[in-house]
């Protein structure tokens, strides 16, 4: 399954799609969108959220079928019924969400349902096969490693095997990057490059600019399910793709005073925590935030982040060590008190946590301070109306109906109702974890003005996120976790993407 | 829109709880003249007597009533319970509990001499359902805490529960509380603790109906007019979020399986104070419990649904007897409408789960 050709690359289209238009009910998905791919490219698909970009890729696999147009593929035109036909046509595609078995070797994933021998598996050839794929493409990975012990990279890596032994000759990669390190990300575009300079056809769904930047060739850039243009990567500066993307000129840096900290706040001194599984996951952690300050804590997931803020919550109770704010000692309180105490937090699972789905944004609004929304001992729905209506029209959430609900909402809308309540509490302390995940940089740009506004309120913010760059924007003081320690304490402003990248894979642990 | 509040919000909601479960019914009985057809009788010569039987006279449409009011309190008991994200299976247990602390007053707590027989009736009749009030959801209360603190699947334990009721019932009826009249039953409780019945010439229709109503419009208060009620319903529809809100789930836990129960023993205590003015030996569930967990399904587990579901279970109950006796259509007939309904409105319910995600995962990929 060689995919070498004759072909000289950059010339012809591998693949073209030609006023494809796909509605779901009222809302067109895709609007008569014409897109080349051309032979050994990377081309990106660059739009914000729910711009129509999966949606498009769904179809070129065969999970949709489209309402109008048509596909060409190798200069034919095919209709794809199902994701079995695309991969038979050599079409790949590497989902957000991997789909592996962690308990079965990273042979047997890639092999499972077209597993070399006959009635009796061939564990021997399947292996065999694997490693001779893997060393053609420069993909290291070991073939009898278990998915459940290797990195996530690897496991991308795993996917990128598993569509490549089945013979794809155009990868589809879905957002790849949202789940690497800055290292892994810089590993994945070698591995990209070593794809197309064997011939193969590579597209990458993103809305990370920079990405685009480093890896593509070309991007074509969708928004409200419109292609707006296809332009060659070269050149091009993301202020201009993100003016592209978005339809307006957006700030991609928040435009910030330096800060100026006042008297301590939150105090964490000597925490410990267990996590899930009852292993320590946080360990003797110490630190402060000052009033009128943004600390971030930077990181790669899983380094005890989220033991640290249910800790600080009362949402799990700490192994050791104590959290205060403003002085009170607040060590393994409810999450009522921790509240009352004046700590807002935007949590990191704003579905599971932050918002009652099947509430309207009023009873949402409400959320937490209910018992204040009351006359005579009953509800006061008014006046939950009335704050959902401050949050609508001061968050922009659209629709701007403060009886819709919740569930109803996108994403970023549902986030926006979340930082809209979490603010408009007036908090002392802002816990703000994953701020903006999953969020287009319209969204992003908003809400962080919003957390450098209420530093400047005078209020103490602690940033937890995995993005880099989002630390790195916002915070004035950066801590990097790992594994459950704070290995090291870094100035805003003297961070760079590489000194933190190193640190968080533990490359720069003091003491 | 953005101000929708009050009448029209109510209004809303009570059109959003019943369309589904009428047309339902509407199915049902269709389905239901297929099989009267197949049996080979006459759809109408069965239907008007199943029409005679519930509201052919002012009497029989009594009884219907008559039938109604315990479906109407189990069937708010089990929605209550579901809207804190619980299953109470355990109505049954809580009825039966509440009937012995019913009779047990009832016979046994004397009104002080001189008291005007009407406040005599009032005190003692007050004081009687209270006893079985508290009984039930001192019952449930076991469940609830079960649940929250030891993790004990409320249906697993409620279910035991039952059976633990069935048979104390079955122990204190024979060690202490055998009437003179007959082996299977207690002694009578006094007339002052009675429901008074004749609400409609000729029929037993007691005012337990106004208690069943009263405690409809009371459950809807508490659900979405008070924070405890806000509570609730967050607990069972995202406990995440409500722990995340500083809201206990476990203290709502058991606090939504207290007032469940509190409605289940109501059930029992007006079903005896209102009907039977006695504890009768029972070797098996009487069944509103478990009918109650239908009600609350049809009627969406909206107060007003309920009503509206619990009047037509009664209706198939009271109707499906007379309709074997005058037509000669088999009573099953009746139980296949009644499956047909509950089939329908769970459909529903099926689809509107399929419907949900079918969206959720085109949201994730578009």
């Amino acid at each position: 399954m060689k995919g070498g050709t004759t072909v000289p690359p950059f010339t012809h289209n591998m693949l073209k799609l030609n006023g494809i238009t796909k509605r779901f009910g009222s809302l067109v998905a895709n609007d008569s969108i014409d897109l080349e791919v051309r032979q050994g490219e990377i081309h990106a698909l660059l739009g914000e959220n729910g711009a129509g970009k999966s949606t498009l890729m769904n179809i070129l696999y065969g999970l949709y079928t489209p309402d109008e147009g048509t596909i060409e593929w190798k200069g034919k035109p095919v209709r794809i019924d199902g994701p079995g036909h695309a991969i038979a046509l050599g079409i790949g595609m590497v989902h957000q969400h991997f789909m592996l078995i962690p308990v079965f070797s990273v042979a047997e994933n890639i092999v499972l349902g077209m597993e070399p021998g006959g009635a009796v598996l061939d564990m021997k050839q399947a292996n065999e096969r694997v490693r001779e794929i893997s060393n053609q493409f420069g993909l290291e990975v070991d073939p009898e490693d278990k998915i459940e012990s290797i990195s996530v990279g690897q496991q991308q890596r795993v996917e990128i095997l598993k569509a490549l032994y089945r013979g794809a000759e155009l990868l589809i990669l879905d957002e790849p990057t949202a789940v690497l390190t800055p290292q892994e990300v810089v590993e994945l575009g070698k591995i990209m490059k070593s794809l197309v300079a064997q011939g193969r056809t590579i597209i990458i769904i993103t809305h990370k600019l920079k990405e685009v930047l480093h890896l593509a060739d070309r991007v074509s850039v969708i928004r409200r399910g419109r292609k707006i243009t296809t332009v060659e990567a070269q050149g091009r500066t993301e202020a201009e793709l993100a003016n592209l993307m978005v339809g307006r000129e957006v700030e991609l840096k928040v435009d910030k005073q330096e800060a100026t900290p006042g008297a301590s706040v939150l105090e964490v001194s000597h925490l410990s925590a267990k996590n899930d599984r009852g292993l320590l996951a946080l360990k003797d952690v110490s630190f402060q935030v000052r009033a009128g300050e943004i600390v971030g804590i930077a990181g790669v997931d899983g380094n005890g982040q989220s033991e640290l803020i249910a800790c600080m919550t009362g949402l799990r109770k700490p192994a050791g060590g104590t959290v205060r704010v403003n002085g009170k000692d607040l060590t393994a309180r409810s999450p009522k008190e921790v509240r009352e105490a004046g700590v807002g937090h935007i949590p990191e699972d704003r579905q599971r946590r932050g918002l009652v789905l099947d509430f309207s944004i009023s009873e949402n609004a409400a959320l937490g301070d209910h018992r204040k929304f009351t006359r005579y001992g009953f509800l006061n729905y008014g006046k939950m109306a009335d704050l959902a209506e401050r949050i609508v029209k001061a968050f922009d959430v659209r629709p701007p109906e403060p009886e819709y609900m919740a569930r109803a909402l996108s994403g970023g809308n549902q986030q926006k109702v979340i930082v809209g309540r979490e603010i408009m509490r007036d908090p002392d302390l802002m816990l703000a974890v994953q701020p903006t995940r999953g969020l287009d940089v319209g969204a992003i740009e908003f809400i962080h003005r919003r957390l450098v506004e209420e530093r400047d309120n005078g209020k103490a913010v602690l940033l937890v996120s995995l993005e880099l760059d989002e630390v790195m924007n916002l915070a004035d003081r950066i801590l990097v976790m790992y594994k459950g320690q704070i290995v090291a304490e870094v100035a805003g402003q003297e961070a760079t993407e590489e000194n933190l990248g190193l640190m968080m894979a533990g490359g720069g642990a003091r003491g | 829109m953005a101000k929708e509040s009050g009448l029209s919000r109510v209004v809303h909601e009570a059109v959003e709880a019943v369309s589904i479960p009428v047309l339902a019914t509407i199915v049902g009985m269709i389905v239901g003249t297929v099989f009267i057809l197949i049996a080979g009788k006459s759809p109408i010569q069965a239907y008007t007597a199943f029409a005679q039987a519930v509201a052919g006279s002012p009497r029989a449409f009594g009884e219907t009533l008559v039938s109604t009011i315990p479906l109407i309190f189990t069937g708010l008991a089990v929605s209550l319970a579901f809207r804190s994200g619980l299953f109470n299976i355990g109505v049954e247990g809580q009825y039966l509990v509440a009937q012995i602390a019913a009779v047990v007053v009832g016979y046994a707590v004397k009104m002080p001499e001189g008291l005007s027989p009407g406040l005599a009736g009032l005190f003692h009749v007050t004081l009687a359902l209270l006893a079985g009030t508290a009984a039930g959801a001192f019952w449930a209360s076991i469940a609830g805490l079960l649940k929250a603190f030891r993790g004990v699947h409320e249906v697993i334990n409620s279910i035991m529960l039952n059976y633990v009721a069935l048979f104390l019932g079955s122990w204190l009826l024979n060690a202490y509380l055998k009437g003179s009249s007959g082996q299977g039953s207690s002694q009578p409780v006094q007339a002052t603790a009675a429901l008074t019945q004749g609400l409609i010439e000729g029929s037993r229709l007691h005012t337990g109906l106004w208690i069943a109503l009263v405690a409809a419009f009371v459950v809807w208060i508490i659900l979405w007019k008070t924070p405890s009620g806000y509570e609730i319903r967050a607990v069972g529809l995202s406990p995440g979020a409500a722990e995340y809100a500083g809201i206990s789930v476990g203290r709502n836990i058991v606090l939504a399986m207290a007032l469940s129960g509190a409605l289940s023993g109501l059930a029992g205590a007006v079903q005896t104070l209102g009907v039977n003015r006695r504890f009768f030996e029972t070797t098996a569930f009487v069944g509103y419990g478990f009918d109650g967990i239908a009600v609350a399904l049809v009627g969406r587990n909206h107060p007003l649904g309920v009503i509206l579901a619990a009047l037509l279970f009664g209706a198939l109950e009271r109707g499906g007897p007379q309709m074997q006796a005058a037509a000669g259509v088999p009573k099953a007939v009746i139980y296949i409408v009644q499956g047909t309904v509950i089939f329908f409105v769970a459909a529903e319910g099926i689809w509107r789960f399929l419907r949900n995600r079918k969206v959720k995962t085109e949201v994730k990929t578009a």
